[in-house]
């Protein structure tokens, strides 16, 4: 594979499924207010999957977003095993979102100067609404932190769950070198240092304990096409429809 | 989206006399066309029935999210999802504006969302029927959609400010989900023989409750007068169905989509629409709780509730001080 087709798709991968996790809840939020919000951030990540297979169509004649999304097996996929989990408790949706995006938004950051102009266009186009999803994040957690006894011990709890799934975020892809040599990403290892300077401070400042970073995660997998077990039963659902009658158009 | 069928409340046995003064400036004020504003002098029986109403139309936005919303997952195409998702969105948004426009009238959001999961509250009946395919997403997207607009429309032309300024904003997003669902609908009655197939057999099951959407017939309403007469209802449940059969019937047909009823047509003298018996008795039976989904969808929006208790509660913490400025 392309290195620069690799980074796209993990990263595209990435966004349709926590975009598609974030959407599980429209309709169910715990308020109407939060309700909105994550059905919005829902709709920029799914927005930002059809971006990025938008460009693997245009730029390295891959096959149309439809298809990637909605054809493709499990082991075709490169997202990280945290966005495939379920979404649990808000709790634990609220804590990924925090953990992800952030990740997310320092990538983009890293990406505006991509070697890869489209990709460098992209980075800066989405930049904006890339900071609300922080800035959502930050404001939630902050409040629930100390909102109550319950709210702080829950997401504690989601906090130790979801923080080694993170690592896989950064699981090394195959063409490290080529991406930093091209200058087309600099690399996962130095996100990730970046990622944890990010959010240890933030998380220590709410008075939670934060786990280690660690080298040889749970989590990896995903970028390599191994899976959780959940990855199949959500793709067999979202492709419910169109697999139905493959030949028509909706 | 959708407001219709709304159910009035008799009135209660101990109504405070208004004061008839105040009560005849406030006739004239809205025989003038002026609007009603939360700190105005309004009579009892007006501030009680908008709350009814209002919290209705809220309560139908919420629970009209449920069966929409199950199909956000199944959407087939980057463009039916993203657009479904983004309608669910909007609905949700219309009852936190509902919900607030209720407000200021005097009965809070909690205790409104209290009467929802108690029962005690009324929403739309049409949200009480199953979505038990693709195609009942374009059905509701389009017809219902349609139906609520004919209701809202009319009733952001009533005398209530608060209410009349969420109506027009909500009338303005509903026009898209119109587009979106019309176009939804026409990919599935252009397409393949079992698109066609599954969309007649969801436009013959939603037929009924699309009719019976606007409420019983006008005869059998025994409010409206003077509800009318202060502007809290602004058209007739009959004269509104008339509307909606009028505009999108024809629509519907020209795709060669048909409805089961034999009896429905235009009767040319009158330029009335007419149909076959639609069973109000089931209407009355939904509405009281006994509908396919009624259960269903409120033991989905309890779990809802009891999910998110533990953030309202925290979120709302009088002991929580917050020094820093979120933003």
């Amino acid at each position: 594979m392309n290195p620069t087709v690799e980074l796209i798709t993990k990263m595209a991968d990435d966004a349709l499924i926590i975009g598609h996790r974030h959407s599980e809840w429209t309709g169910l939020g715990p308020i109407l207010e939060e309700d909105i919000a994550m059905a919005s951030m829902a709709q920029d990540k799914i927005g930002h999957a059809l971006a990025l297979y938008t460009l693997l169509q245009e730029h390295f004649a891959g096959p149309d977003p439809d298809t990637m999304a909605f054809s493709r097996k499990p082991a075709d996929f490169r997202c990280c095993h945290l966005v495939e989990h379920p979404n649990g408790d808000y709790d634990f949706t609220l804590m990924r979102h925090f953990l992800f995006d952030h990740a997310e938004w320092l990538r983009y950051q890293m990406l505006r100067q991509s070697s890869f102009a489209p990709m460098a266009h992209f980075a800066n186009r989405i930049s904006g609404e890339l900071k609300y999803h922080i800035l959502h994040a930050n404001t939630l957690l902050q409040r629930l932190a100390r909102g109550s006894e319950e709210s702080h011990a829950r997401l504690q709890a989601a906090l130790n769950d979801a923080f080694p799934l993170a690592m896989g975020i950064f699981e090394p892809g195959p063409y490290e070198q080529e991406l930093a040599g091209t200058g087309v990403f600099a690399g996962e290892e130095i996100l990730k240092n970046r990622w944890f300077l990010e959010v240890e401070h933030r998380l220590l400042s709410w008075g939670f304990q934060v786990p280690a970073l660690s080298d040889a995660p749970a989590g990896w997998g995903g970028r390599k096409g191994y899976h959780t077990e959940f990855l199949q039963p959500l793709l067999d659902e979202m492709a419910a429809v169109i697999r139905s009658q493959p030949e028509a158009s909706w | 989206m959708y407001g219709g069928g709304y159910v009035f409340s008799d009135p209660e046995h101990q109504i405070p006399p208004d004061d008839p003064e105040k009560l005849a400036e406030f006739e004239a004020r809205i025989d003038r066309g002026e609007k009603i504003e939360p700190q105005d002098w309004m009579p009892y029986e007006y501030r009680r029935q908008l709350i009814r109403l209002i919290e209705q139309h809220a309560h139908s936005e919420i629970m009209g999210a449920l069966p929409e919303g199950a199909w956000i997952t199944r959407a087939p195409g980057f463009k039916r999802k993203l657009a479904l998702i983004a309608k669910v969105q909007d609905e949700v948004g219309h009852a936190q504006l509902l919900y607030s426009a209720a407000e200021t009238l005097g009965k809070s959001r909690a205790d409104m969302v209290n009467d929802l999961l108690s029962g005690k509250s009324k929403y739309s009946n049409v949200f009480n029927y199953p979505a038990k395919t693709w195609a009942d997403v374009a059905v509701i997207g389009f017809l219902i959609d349609a139906a609520a607009i004919v209701n809202q429309v009319a009733n952001s032309k009533g005398s209530y400010g608060p209410y009349c300024r969420a109506l027009e904003r909500i009338c303005y997003e509903e026009s898209f989900h119109l587009k979106q669902g019309y176009d939804a609908f026409v990919a599935l009655a252009t397409g393949t023989k079992s698109q066609r197939a599954m969309l007649q057999d969801a436009v013959n099951r939603w037929y009924r409750p699309i009719i019976h959407f606007f409420g019983p017939p006008d005869q059998e309403s025994k409010h409206s007068k003077q509800l009318m007469r202060w502007k809290v209802k602004m058209a007739s449940n009959d004269d509104m169905r008339n509307q909606f059969l009028d505009s999108y019937v024809p629509k519907v047909l020209e795709l060669d989509i048909t409805f089961p009823d034999p009896e429905l047509r235009k009767d040319p003298q009158t330029g009335r629409w007419q149909f076959g018996d639609p069973d109000w008795a089931e209407f009355y039976r939904v509405i009281n709780g006994d509908g396919p989904c009624n259960a269903e969808r409120l033991a989905v929006r309890r779990l809802a509730e009891a999910q998110g208790r533990w953030i309202r509660q925290a979120i709302m913490n009088p002991q929580q001080s917050v020094t820093i400025p979120f933003a």
